[in-house]
């Protein structure tokens, strides 16, 4: 394997410190002090076998499962030449597509440089996917053309969306436990731990209190992106940083034919910076759909997100290309894990609509409610809805 | 003790360890930090710190997590019975009321006043609240515990700890950032094959091949609980002390012997007869 050519005066320190900063532009939440922490682990290793060094890197630097998978890749690209970093340091600019790091080069291959018109058109493949009367149809195939959402923060309806999602954030949020707990400054006196301070202090009672703390509902969103729900994806992707925005704790997903996590890119303050995270991440954004392997794959990899206090709400059309069955049973395995699975689908306020389709008959019983969004005033509408759930 | 060791000793005492998880153990035992061990239930995470302690010949101190648990569950506690005691009868002076005779230690404060170094197993430690992984990180951070009626305590030698946890809530970026990280996997058939060999000695090669092979063959079904290594060797340990020696033979055994690896109703439903005589004659 052909490894990379530093230049000559690069001490041992910098290049480690040009790893950290290759792995935190990747994603890894590192340091300085991890950039010295490596180079201490590596005076416990044999510093010279490239296995030990990747092992020893790898244990002390990877925070969880999901990058533990993706370091390997990582550390071959930064030491084998198998990509080349970008000069310099984590400046990420974001401003253009030319100057990401060309490690991301190849999932990029297929967009040319015309990302503005993609935007708005569907892609060929899309087209496609639509069928002679107008019936949208998933397809299986990852279309890798990639829909700039820079543009979605930024406008007056997805504002709007943005207001109805906290709403209804709010509406959930404000649950009390039926439980007691201690606290400074509770309604009520805790009688058992007053004694029992009593008990090891003598005469002096100090009043201990205990309230009821607050158990808020948790939203985890899964957000259809594929070909047939990119019309509605940059009002729902406002929706979701609503939810997020007024809850501490909602999660929130987007999938097409995989799943995955966007909680964090659409937190981030920066909204530049977060279009562009959230751009890299769909990436075969408007290809098919697979529910119940997305499903499968949120109870399976982020199961924490899944407790007896959360409401798991989709937002899909119900095209799906997996088999209606596998969406039932995925249904089925969830339900069990969270307290209400919510589908909101924007196909329900068209007239005539009726969920017929064969994977929206397989997920109708395993929900707790099944509500049209297909325009703000809808969205707006759901509130009571859920204050009820 | 260098890798080659560590990974030659824990095989010894029956736990076969593959080169990550050996380094991620040096490491740790090296640089003085805490290990947490993430993967999917019944991959031995548990069994590493066992296995950790009775190499090094170090005590296994072990504090299982649960929702609830708090201070003076995990590092102390006054005996306030016997305090009470001491005071009716009058022989404790004041000063004497809050020393080592009064205290409770609970696993935290045993596991940084021990004089030799043990093996801290922290079990779980994604079912206990927020609060208290706080306050872990505390006690990791700088191996001392405040009591505020005796001072601080700070550690005689430094444990080896090991955190283990598989996803019931996500941990903080604090606490991640303190421990090395090692996430394991169900292993590949010769991993398993070894693990059972060295588990279990007297079982025949050709059942251990089979076993094995139905094992990771189940994994790739679609099943709820995937069978984990501690279900393996249940198995295998049942069917050796049902006399099987050859599962392809045995369909019936085979069928009864499946409560060891499949632990729901839908799994056992999921594999009736039909498709263990497939999976069987497959591996056969």
């Amino acid at each position: 394997m052909q490894t990379t050519r530093f230049p000559a005066r690069a001490t041992p320190s910098e290049r480690m410190a040009d790893f950290i900063a290759h792995l935190r532009m990747n994603g890894m939440p590192l340091g300085p002090t991890e950039g010295a922490a490596a180079l201490e682990a590596l005076t416990h290793v044999d510093a010279l076998s490239p296995e030990e060094v990747r092992r020893a890197l790898k244990v002390l630097l990877v925070p969880d499962a999901d990058r533990w998978r993706g370091f390997d890749a990582l550390f071959d690209a930064f030491w084998f030449n198998l990509g080349k970093t970008r000069e310099g340091t984590t400046q990420a600019s974001v401003h253009s597509r030319s100057s990401r790091p060309t490690l991301w080069q190849p999932h990029f291959a297929s967009s040319g440089g015309d990302d503005t018109e993609a935007d708005m058109t569907p892609s060929t493949e899309d087209g496609e996917a639509e069928g002679v009367e107008g019936n949208l149809i998933a397809t299986r195939t990852e279309a890798l053309s990639q829909r700039d959402l820079r543009n979605l923060m930024d406008e007056a309806s997805l504002r709007e969306a943005q207001a109805a999602a906290r709403k209804i954030a709010r509406a959930i949020r404000d649950r009390r436990s039926r439980r007691r707990r201690q606290a400074r400054r509770g309604r009520e006196l805790d009688m058992r731990r007053t004694l029992r301070a009593a008990i090891s202090k003598g005469d002096a009672f100090d009043l201990h209190h205990r309230t009821q703390p607050p158990r808020p509902m948790r939203i985890v969103a899964l957000c259809d992106v594929s070909g047939s729900m990119t019309v509605y994806a940059r009002v729902f992707l406002a929706f979701l940083k609503g939810l997020l925005d007024a809850q501490t704790g909602a999660e929130a997903f987007l999938f097409h034919t995989r799943l995955m996590r966007v909680t964090q890119a659409l937190q981030d303050h920066d909204s530049l910076r977060a279009a562009t995270r959230l751009s890299l991440m769909a990436e075969g954004f408007g290809g098919g759909t697979d529910i119940g392997a997305a499903i499968n794959a949120l109870t399976d990899r982020h199961g924490y997100a899944l407790t007896g206090r959360s409401i798991v709400l989709i937002l899909s059309d119900g095209y799906c290309t997996g088999a209606p069955e596998a969406l039932s049973q995925s249904l089925a395995r969830l339900r069990r894990k969270t307290r209400r699975i919510v589908w909101l689908n924007p196909l329900m306020g068209w007239r005539d609509y009726a969920p017929v389709n064969a994977a929206m008959q397989a997920a109708l019983p395993h929900l707790d409610a099944h509500l049209p969004a297909n325009t703000l005033d809808a969205l707006a509408r759901l509130e009571p809805e859920f204050a009820r759930l | 003790m260098d890798q080659a060791k560590l990974k030659h000793a824990l095989a010894g005492v029956g736990y076969v360890a593959d080169e990550t998880l050996v380094m991620a153990l040096h490491l740790a035992m090296m640089l003085g930090r805490p290990l947490l061990v993430e993967g999917p239930a019944g991959v031995g995470k548990t069994e590493v710190a066992r296995a950790l302690s009775r190499v090094l010949a170090a005590r296994l101190i072990r504090l299982q997590c649960y929702e609830g648990l708090d201070a003076s569950h995990a590092i102390y506690e006054w005996n306030y019975q016997r305090q009470l005691l001491a005071i009716r009868a009058e022989e404790a002076q004041e000063d004497t009321l809050f020393s080592d005779k009064y205290l409770l230690k609970r696993p935290l404060l045993e596991a940084i006043t021990q004089e030799e170094a043990p093996v801290l197993l922290i079990d779980e430690i994604d079912r206990a609240d927020m609060e208290f992984e706080a306050y872990l990180l505390e006690v990791l951070s700088d191996f001392q515990v405040t009591i505020p009626e005796m001072g601080t305590i700070t550690a005689v030698t430094k444990p080896v700890v090991i955190l283990t946890a598989n996803g019931t809530r996500d941990l903080s970026d604090a606490l991640r950032r303190r421990c090395l990280y090692a996430y394991l996997d169900f292993p590949d058939r010769e991993t398993e094959l070894a693990i059972l060999t060295a588990r279990a000695p007297d079982l025949e090669h050709r059942l251990a091949q089979q076993v094995v092979a139905v094992v990771q063959a189940l994994r790739r079904e679609e099943l709820e609980k995937t069978p984990g290594i501690a279900e393996m060797l249940d198995w295998a340990a049942a069917l050796s002390g049902l006399g099987v020696n050859d599962l392809s033979g045995d369909p019936k055994s085979l069928q009864a012997t499946l409560v060891c690896l499949l632990k729901t109703a839908t799994d056992r439903d999921a594999c009736p007869s039909e498709v263990m005589a497939r999976i069987v004659g497959k591996v056969a």
